[in-house]
């Protein structure tokens, strides 16, 4: 038991990005806790500023590896809604499906590289490798199948080539859809065996609820379109988002803080089931059953296992859309419809992996970028990340000071932070005053 | 013989280039089992400080960019920038074609004093480089190529054509003949010109060939009523930093 701690880790590793965590308490009670984004800031609205409407969707791909997909939907669909431009449903369908994929490939990642050696008690993926070779050799397969499907439709795993606006360059033969198919059909076993494996680690009892927001639409589990909803019973257009959603600059960090309708609010997996569960696949419902993870859930923690769920319900949906496609017939006239470059501001909004990703431009007569405005959805976790870490600190502050460490480091892990995103890494300091 | 201690380093970028590594996933296991890897922010807690091999992603940005790259100079024996922010500057160099006082401004407003920003550049304005493995993303194979001469003590080798060549290889029709402009005439190959085989133009992401009024496809651009020097100035989206490129034909 500690009454005075001062913890300081500086980078919290296994994220993507650099962030440092300062945690000073004082005869038990918290003077200080701050979660620090020292990553450098990259400037992408200002980089966008000037740039021909073809262009933003390769700039902000690099915002980050891990969901260049998403940051290209993102980009595509405001430019799209600025100009007008419909594309056709084959093309909104092949999206749907790349799209799974990098949400399975981002969050196999999360899961088994980044936040399963906590579950595991080792240091990293390269010990668990040795201690749980089984569980790598999973990993390693789901994300290859995942990463390869990308690799299929959008021509390159990490920043996609062939998805542009107005569609495709170039589509996905039958022959690989087909086997794409098979690959999918094929990953139910290890589904399977990774359900066995999560079912034998102890997720940390921890609940605080807030406010919960991701996109939601009638007509599926929301990833790539929908309106903004909340869990605390509100929900707009995605155009509107500017009227609930607000960023400020904070001191000690690069990354801006958001808010809507409290102090802070979640994104991302947990945030997406809670909103959105019952459009989940009925074997992705069973699975969630069998792990204990019933909506609304309150426990940040559980953010890994919703992940895992996502990806049960990813390759179901991937199957049920590849069917549709094939069904449809693959048609190279509908793979891109005529663009007309003009003046207007438009919003896209998707699910990135790690939660709400929002890109707004306005278009000059030219069709170049006169503003632009991005928020990044690690961004609108980092407040909620610090309020949890306000709340879980006190339940656990007659453990020894490397318990606290480690259940706050895998408190943040748990959110998945991408950091190079949000600033537009991660260090844990407990400093003892 | 001991294994060669890496160090896998992000420093301002987008993270691509260590999951490009991640992403090896059928030769994964067999390079961890080759090297041993003491640092790897992105996907491991344990860090140290002794290492001989760094691979390093991402361009200088900030004055602790500046810092944590000379520190990283200081230790390593042989350095490899992995991807064009590391190698060009990259993308981000985009900033600096917006002035840095007015990024700052933009996207900060009046809290732009608490942030720390400098002009962008590539590692090599600050350390020496040994090799780079080009490219956004780098092809994973060529740094795995790189590892492995590494260890067996032979040199690299990167290809010094132009994108045309893989292009013809590949069997692709040219994407000027469906109107498209490509810098595939004069950007280093080692992708398996991988834009143009998804029938869009190349972006020149892996730079320049050395001497590019010499090795470049200048037939084809003539063809198209363009010169060398058109395209280069026509495409500044990872060759910002201008004076980076000039250089880089000397490399």
């Amino acid at each position: 038991m500690v009454n005075n701690l001062n913890i300081e880790v500086s980078p919290v590793t296994r994220v993507e990005g650099h962030g440092d965590l300062v945690i000073n308490v004082k005869d038990k009670k918290i003077e200080k806790l701050i979660f620090r984004i020292p990553e450098s800031p990259r400037f992408f609205e200002a980089m966008l500023v000037g740039r021909k409407y073809d262009e933003p969707s390769h700039i902000t791909s690099r915002i980050c590896g891990i969901c260049s997909v998403a940051h290209t939907f993102a980009s595509i669909k405001a430019t799209e809604r600025a100009m007008g431009i419909k594309p056709t449903e084959q093309t909104i369908n092949l999206r749907k499906l790349i799209y799974h994929h990098e949400n399975i490939q981002s969050n196999v990642l999360h899961v088994y590289f980044l936040a399963a050696p906590d579950f595991f008690g080792t240091g990293s993926v390269i010990s668990l490798a040795e201690t749980h070779p089984e569980v790598v050799d999973i990993a390693l397969r789901t994300k290859k199948m995942a990463n390869d499907m990308v690799r299929i439709i959008g021509g390159r795993a990490v920043h996609p080539i062939r998805t542009v606006v107005g569609g495709f360059t170039k589509l996905p033969s039958e022959q690989e859809m087909l086997e794409m198919r098979k690959m999918l059909e094929g990953s139910y076993t290890d589904l399977e065996k990774s359900l066995e494996i999560l079912k034998t680690i102890n997720i940390p009892d921890f609940e605080r609820e807030t406010e919960y927001i991701s996109i939601s639409n009638p007509y599926e589990y929301a990833l790539y379109d929908g309106n903004i909803k909340s869990t605390d019973g509100w929900e707009i257009d995605s155009q509107d988002y500017l009227d609930k959603i607000s960023e400020e600059v904070v001191r000690h960090s690069t990354a801006k803080h958001c808010r809507a309708n409290r102090d802070s609010y979640m994104v991302g997996a947990l945030a997406r089931f809670n909103n959105n569960y019952d459009k989940l696949t009925d074997n992705a419902k069973k699975y969630a059953e069998e792990l204990g993870l019933k909506a609304p859930c309150y426990n940040t923690f559980m953010n890994n296992i919703a992940q895992f769920v996502e990806v049960v319900h990813s390759v179901d949906d991937s199957i049920r859309l590849i069917d549709k496609i094939l069904e449809d017939g693959l048609n190279e006239e509908e793979a891109m419809v005529d663009i007309k470059p003009c003046a207007g501001r438009g919003v896209g909004v998707v699910e990135a992996p790690r939660g709400l990703l929002i890109h707004d431009y306005t278009y000059n007569e030219d069709g170049r970028v006169d503003k632009a405005n991005l928020i990044i959805p690690t961004n609108m976790n980092y407040a909620n990340i610090e309020n949890d870490m306000k709340a879980l600190v006190p339940e656990i502050i007659e453990k020894s000071e490397d318990e606290i460490r480690l259940a706050c480091e895998m408190l943040i892990r748990a959110y998945d932070p991408c950091i190079s995103c949000s600033t537009h890494m991660l260090n844990v300091k407990l400093v003892n005053k | 013989m001991s294994k060669p201690k890496v160090g896998i380093f992000g420093i301002t970028g987008c993270g691509g280039c260590q999951l490009e590594i991640l992403n090896l996933e059928d030769q994964l296991l067999d390079l961890v089992n080759a090297v041993e890897i003491v640092h790897f922010t992105e996907a491991i807690t344990e860090h140290s400080d002794n290492y001989e091999i760094a691979l390093v992603e991402g361009s200088i940005t900030t004055e602790h960019d500046v810092e944590r790259i000379k520190k990283i100079g200081d230790i390593a024996k042989i350095i490899v920038a992995v991807g064009s922010c590391a190698v060009s500057g990259g993308l981000n160099c985009l900033k600096n074609l917006y002035g840095v006082e007015r990024a700052k401004e933009l996207v900060y407003g009046d809290k732009k004093d608490w942030i720390d920003s400098i002009e962008v550049k590539p590692i090599d304005e600050y350390i020496r480089v040994d090799y780079y493995a080009r490219g956004c993303p780098p092809n994973r194979l060529e740094i795995v190529d790189i590892i492995r001469s590494l260890i067996i003590g032979r040199k690299p080798e990167i290809p010094n054509y132009p994108v045309c060549v893989e292009c013809k290889r590949n069997g692709n029709t040219c994407v000027y003949d469906i109107g498209i402009t490509c810098l595939g005439p004069v950007t280093r190959a080692g992708c398996n010109s991988r834009c143009p085989s998804s029938a869009t133009g190349c972006e020149g992401c892996r730079g320049l060939i050395d001497d590019p009024n010499i090795n470049a496809q200048k037939d084809l651009l003539a063809e198209n009523g363009l010169t060398v020097e058109d395209i280069i100035n026509q495409f500044n989206l990872y060759n910002a930093c201008k004076k980076v490129e000039a250089k880089e034909s000397s490399k």
